[in-house]
């Protein structure tokens, strides 16, 4: 392991032990936070009971749903936009304003709409992650070299292959930027919309055991939460850094 | 003056030396918010001779790389005519032309080799030939180290050999460099500069390179253009009379200085001026 590896394992370690400590001893009481070891512990337990592999599954699935919408729509959307100078002109002042807008206070009138199931919790996530993904993609279309452009032409490609051969190859570690907060706000729309008013999820199932003092599985499922969103994005982080390193990023 | 080209156009129909050729090319920049028309090139003719190195020299922004853009058919002309073996350049690239920028043109995600091959996969040629050519190209630019690299890995100077193999593998018949070594150090200018005649000889294409270097021009050329400051007409062509068989030790004959002397003498005035349009520019 490398010595920037081994520091963040040391602080890692270090910061569980010291919470263990402080629950185990009182200093900080089972009320507020549990002991690691009896998260780990509950965790075990609450995968083992029946019905949360069914909020796994449909928080899951939300979340595929909403990354896959967000990710070629983002793209597209960010292409046309990129293409069409005068479409942009128009839309830049919304897409800049964008992620200052609170999308959770509208979750409710997504409820009011699209009703109680998975549907405003996609689109709420939807909506969330899809924006950066037009960013991602258009900043990325914007910064290709334009003697790369000229190099294209100089050997006589046809449209799709200028885009398909250069274009979209030199743009694509900004894309894969975008794809990467696409999945994490993926995530964090279902999970929150969940969060706040929903009948099944992870989501759900936090605030069910909030609401009942049921700290153990509150933290259990969190833990949880962290694992899955953690995986993912090591997953996605490790392609990414897979299809960079030649580039010599 | 307009008689004197008029014996030129004849002479060029009878001679099939006229490799390609530039009649009463200008080109205008229409004027854009907050921007008066830019007049950045022209009028101006030029008749490259097959098989010839003829380099342009000019003031910084004389409209040297606008000249090239023309010739290559990457910029339509505001007026005027561009010919390539006989036919009319209009608005695209006309097959056999191959062409090196000054910036790095390497494709970041291919490998050395894929970068070579790259315009050939799309070309209809047989993978053998690919190869070979390919293969050919590696060897000539001292690449064979390098195949499986990625440009990250490599210097400015190796980089822009990936570009020239490039070109190279395509055979092209007319060669044009947009000050290809302008970003490299003096001693790999030089190097690169023998490289470039080799690859002229043994290819016999014909050369056009775009360069701010007097120098280098004189060493590298039969002919020299030398423009004036924008919009950029040739004030002068030099022909240096060096021998085909040319390298970078050329500098140490006693007679080069006086090319280069020759050149500096019409590009002196002409920088001042452009100087002096650079800061009346900034003035207003």
């Amino acid at each position: 392991m490398s010595k920037a590896g081994w520091i963040r394992t040391v602080v890692l370690v270090a910061a569980v032990g010291a919470l263990e400590i402080a629950c185990r001893t009182g200093a900080i009481p089972a009320t507020m936070v549990v002991a690691p070891s009896v998260m780990v512990l509950a965790l075990v337990h609450t995968l083992q009971s029946d019905e949360i592999g069914m909020h796994l599954r449909h928080t899951l699935s939300a979340v595929a749903i909403a990354m896959s919408l967000s990710i070629v729509g983002g793209f597209i959307i960010g292409f046309i936009l990129n293409w069409v100078p005068f479409l942009r002109r128009a839309f830049s002042p919304f897409l800049a304003a964008y992620y200052a807008i609170p999308h959770f206070a509208f979750y409710p009138l997504l409820i009011v709409i699209f009703g109680l199931g998975p549907l405003p919790l996609i689109v709420l996530a939807t909506l969330f992650a899809m924006v950066a993904m037009i960013l991602a993609t258009m900043a990325g279309l914007d910064r290709v070299p334009r003697v790369l452009l000229k190099t294209a032409r100089i050997h006589r490609l046809s449209l799709l292959q200028e885009i398909w051969r250069v274009r979209l190859p030199a743009a694509a570690p900004h894309i894969l930027s975008g794809l990467k907060l696409a999945v994490a706000y993926s995530f964090i729309g279902v999970i929150a919309g969940e969060f706040i008013l929903s009948t099944s999820g992870i989501g759900h199932e936090i605030a069910f055991a909030y609401d009942n003092f049921d700290n153990k599985r509150m933290y259990a499922l969190i833990l949880f939460v962290l694992a899955i969103v953690t995986t993912f994005n090591m997953a996605v982080f490790a392609w990414e850094r897979r299809m960079l390193r030649r580039r010599g990023a | 003056m307009a008689s004197v080209q008029r014996l030129a156009a004849v002479d060029a129909a009878s001679a099939p030396n006229i490799h390609a050729r530039l009649d009463g090319v200008t080109r205008v920049y229409p004027p854009r918010a907050g921007h008066a028309e830019v007049h950045a090139l022209g009028p101006l003719s030029l008749d490259l001779r097959a098989g010839e190195f003829f380099s342009v020299v000019g003031p910084s922004g004389c409209g040297k790389s606008t000249l090239l853009d023309v010739l290559a058919g990457l910029a339509v002309p505001s007026a005027g005519t561009v010919e390539f073996e006989g036919k009319r350049v209009l608005g695209e690239v006309p097959d056999g032309v191959g062409v090196v920028f000054q910036e790095d043109a390497s494709f970041p995600w291919l490998t050395v080799d894929d970068n070579v091959a790259f315009g050939l996969r799309r070309s209809g040629v047989d993978a053998a030939e690919i190869k070979r050519r390919v293969d050919f190209a590696i060897g000539f630019m001292g690449l064979r180290d390098f195949r499986r690299a990625y440009p990250s890995q490599l210097s400015g100077g190796m980089r822009q050999r990936v570009c020239i193999a490039r070109t190279l593998v395509l055979q092209p018949r007319l060669i044009l460099l947009d000050e290809p070594f302008g970003a490299l150090d003096q001693q790999t200018r030089l190097l690169m500069g023998d490289e470039l005649l080799r690859l002229w000889r043994e290819t016999s294409a014909t050369v056009l390179l775009i360069t701010h270097a007097l120098d280098e021009a004189n060493l590298l050329s039969d002919r020299i253009g030398v423009m004036s400051a924008r919009p950029g007409v040739f004030i002068d062509i030099v022909e240096t009379g060096w021998p085909r068989d040319r390298d970078s030790r050329l500098a140490e004959r006693p007679d080069f200085g006086a090319v280069t002397s020759r050149l500096w003498s019409f590009l002196r005035g002409e920088s001042l001026r452009a100087l002096g349009q650079g800061t009346a520019a900034a003035a207003r």
